[in-house]
């Protein structure tokens, strides 16, 4: 790779294509490479042996279920947090505050920490040795365990997706708009449908399918939390690895090819959307 | 439509539970049984036949539910308040997390037969087609040709069972000389090119990624992955001499107190010594000791002398021993 890429340098003072062609042939490989292939060996796994065998590991009562959860899961999730990045977004772009920088750093602590560590710390906070777990076992509420612990744990790891996509939007934007609006005599409510919702609705549609598709496939976070109870609290990500550490190598990736073609809906969305932002900007 | 259904079920479960569990002084229709990672095909087969015995003999339906994990992330995760009614895992040190902590009573390996134990297995080796290196027992894995794979000791129960097997092999051949044992445990330390953290890492390793000459795991397992990637790719060899693994059983008193569920609970357990349950247990590798089923499937598990973990005095010790930090493990590991 790093003498293709010294070849392509020193060739660019001669010929202007040249370089172009490379850069483009390594992406356009390493894609392949990297993310074609792979997806292409969990279609050909799961239906190696054939339909039927495909269709029996789908329509099985436990993969519904997971699935259901997993659906369940980001139906919840993506409308919370969808609220939760529009007031962190208006709250950070739309006024002056001290401590602003403080909100943006705490916002994005999710990316940078791994789920793993965010699922130990729902377990620290809601499990029965943890913070909240003495109150919650009076109430006999389930929260760890049960599907809530698992929406919990998904919201920690998925949150900052939609806060992320809005907020340099609408930095760019400015408050010129809105204040014109107030001056016009609309209220805070009214400015915020009238003038800033439809100013950044495809960011916001851009962040709501990166939120599904990230909280779609979590796994670490999840998998701390859930109990993996068979048929009701397993995700469709942790069912594939349940039937993968069971040696049912063909089952997970029927599984895992009912995944990826969620995933790849939520691609097919985000193109189209990123088609329909592009104009504005 | 699909929600609106799903949901008036729900009220409808909910309103028929807590009906049902005041009239019947709560008798849940349901437990918990939480398992080890690769037991899930198993209680698929012995859940069901369970189910039917219970319905014929109390004239009550209920359901067995399964989790599946690690099992010492499982036990964990029972102190953190999963209400598992009972536990079936292959760790006797992760039950007696339980019962250290008031979970499970502290004479647990009392409760039933066999330390409480209801089938066992042994670590065995899964070679190549053909068995190309001639690999019979535990000597042929310290040779400077061969290649082993198994996960990391330090990690993985599994790789726990394989290491004491290896000791008490090297034990018997040198007399009971420590030294002379370490050394033996050092070299086949040696001869692992990559340590995984899990069984099914090390598969992967061994059968996907083809490297090593042998992998070693638990009998049931290494026969289950034969069953999976097929006898025109790997062979099972059983070593003369191994270590008896068990499958440690317990109710979960905590829970079952509280959800009021020991009876079925306690049958529960109680059905896994049953003929009908060690037949599914023999017919999926596992040793099993109820002596007509062991008979039955005798073609199918050659004789191997046995040692238990009482040679090395028993799981506190092998703990400080081995396994602590600064432990004979750690000593072997830092002279590689």
């Amino acid at each position: 790779m790093i003498p293709s890429m010294a070849v392509s340098h020193h060739r660019h003072v001669q010929s202007k294509g040249w370089g172009r062609l490379v850069l483009i042939g390594l992406a356009v490989g390493l894609g392949v490479l990297l993310l074609a292939v792979p997806l292409a060996v969990i279609f050909a796994h799961a239906f190696a042996r054939g339909w039927e065998a495909w269709w029996h590991t789908v329509s099985s009562p436990d993969t519904v279920q997971a699935l259901w959860l997993s659906l369940f899961t980001v139906a919840v999730v993506v409308p919370i947090n969808a609220i939760y990045g529009l007031s962190v977004a208006w709250a950070v772009t739309k006024f002056r505050w001290q401590g602003k920088k403080w909100l943006v750093s705490l916002v994005e602590l999710p990316f940078s920490m791994s789920p793993i560590v965010a699922g130990v710390a729902c377990l620290m906070v809601y499990g029965s040795s943890g913070l909240l777990g003495g109150v919650l076992e009076t109430l006999d509420l389930k929260v760890m365990f049960a599907v809530p612990g698992i929406v919990i744990a998904t919201l920690f790891v998925t949150s900052p997706f939609i806060a992320r996509e809005l907020i340099p939007l609408m930095r760019l934007q400015g408050t010129e708009e809105e204040e014109a609006a107030q001056v016009l005599g609309a209220g805070g409510w009214w400015t915020f449908l009238a003038v800033t919702l439809p100013n950044i609705k495809w960011a916001l549609f851009y962040g709501l399918i990166l939120c599904a598709a990230r909280a779609l496939g979590e796994f670490g976070a999840v998998s701390v939390v859930s109990g993996h109870i068979r048929g009701e609290t397993n995700t469709l990500p942790l069912h594939i690895d349940l039937l993968y550490h069971d040696y049912d190598g063909s089952g997970a990736f029927a599984a895992a090819s009912v995944l990826t073609l969620l995933a790849l809906v939520t691609v097919v969305l985000k193109i189209l959307v990123e088609g329909k932002g592009k104009p504005q900007e | 439509m699909k929600t609106r259904t799903l949901a008036a079920a729900l009220i409808l479960t909910l309103s028929l539970g807590t009906g049902a569990a005041q009239a019947e002084d709560k008798v849940p229709a349901d437990i918990l049984n939480v398992s080890y990672d690769i037991s899930r095909e198993l209680f698929a087969q012995i859940n069901p036949a369970f189910q039917a015995k219970w319905r014929k003999d109390t004239g009550q339906s209920i359901e067995v539910k399964q989790s599946h994990g690690g099992s010492s992330k499982q036990a964990r995760s029972i102190l953190e308040g999963l209400p598992a009614d009972v536990v079936t895992f292959n760790q006797v040190t992760d039950v007696q997390v339980l019962a250290d902590k008031g979970f499970v009573r502290a004479d647990w390996q009392q409760a039933y037969p066999n330390s409480a134990s209801p089938f066992y297995s042994l670590p065995a080796f899964l070679v190549r087609k053909g068995n190309p290196k001639n690999i019979k027992s535990w000597d042929d894995l310290v040779r400077s040709d061969v290649k082993v794979v198994f996960p990391n000791p330090k990690t993985s129960g599994n790789a726990r069972y394989t290491y004491l097997a290896a000791y008490a092999f090297a034990l018997e051949k040198f007399g009971g000389d420590q030294v002379q044992a370490k050394d033996f445990i050092r070299r086949l330390l040696a001869n692992v090119p990559v340590f995984d953290t899990g069984g099914r890492g090390a598969t992967t390793t061994f059968v996907e990624r083809e490297t090593g000459d042998v992998l070693i795991s638990f009998e049931a397992e290494v026969k289950g992955i034969q069953k999976e990637y097929g006898t025109d790719k790997v062979e099972v060899v059983i070593p003369p001499v191994s270590l008896l693994a068990e499958f440690p059983v317990a109710v979960v008193d905590k829970v079952a107190e509280k959800r009021g569920s020991r009876k079925i609970a306690s049958a529960y357990l109680g059905y896994l010594y049953s003929d009908e349950a060690q037949d599914i247990l023999a017919k999926n590798y596992n040793r099993v000791s109820n002596p007509k089923i062991a008979e039955k499937y005798k073609a199918q598990f050659p004789n191997v002398r046995l040692y238990t973990v009482e040679l090395f005095g028993g799981w506190d010790n092998i703990r400080k021993i081995h396994f602590a930090e600064g432990g004979i493990l750690d000593q072997v590991f830092e002279k590689k």
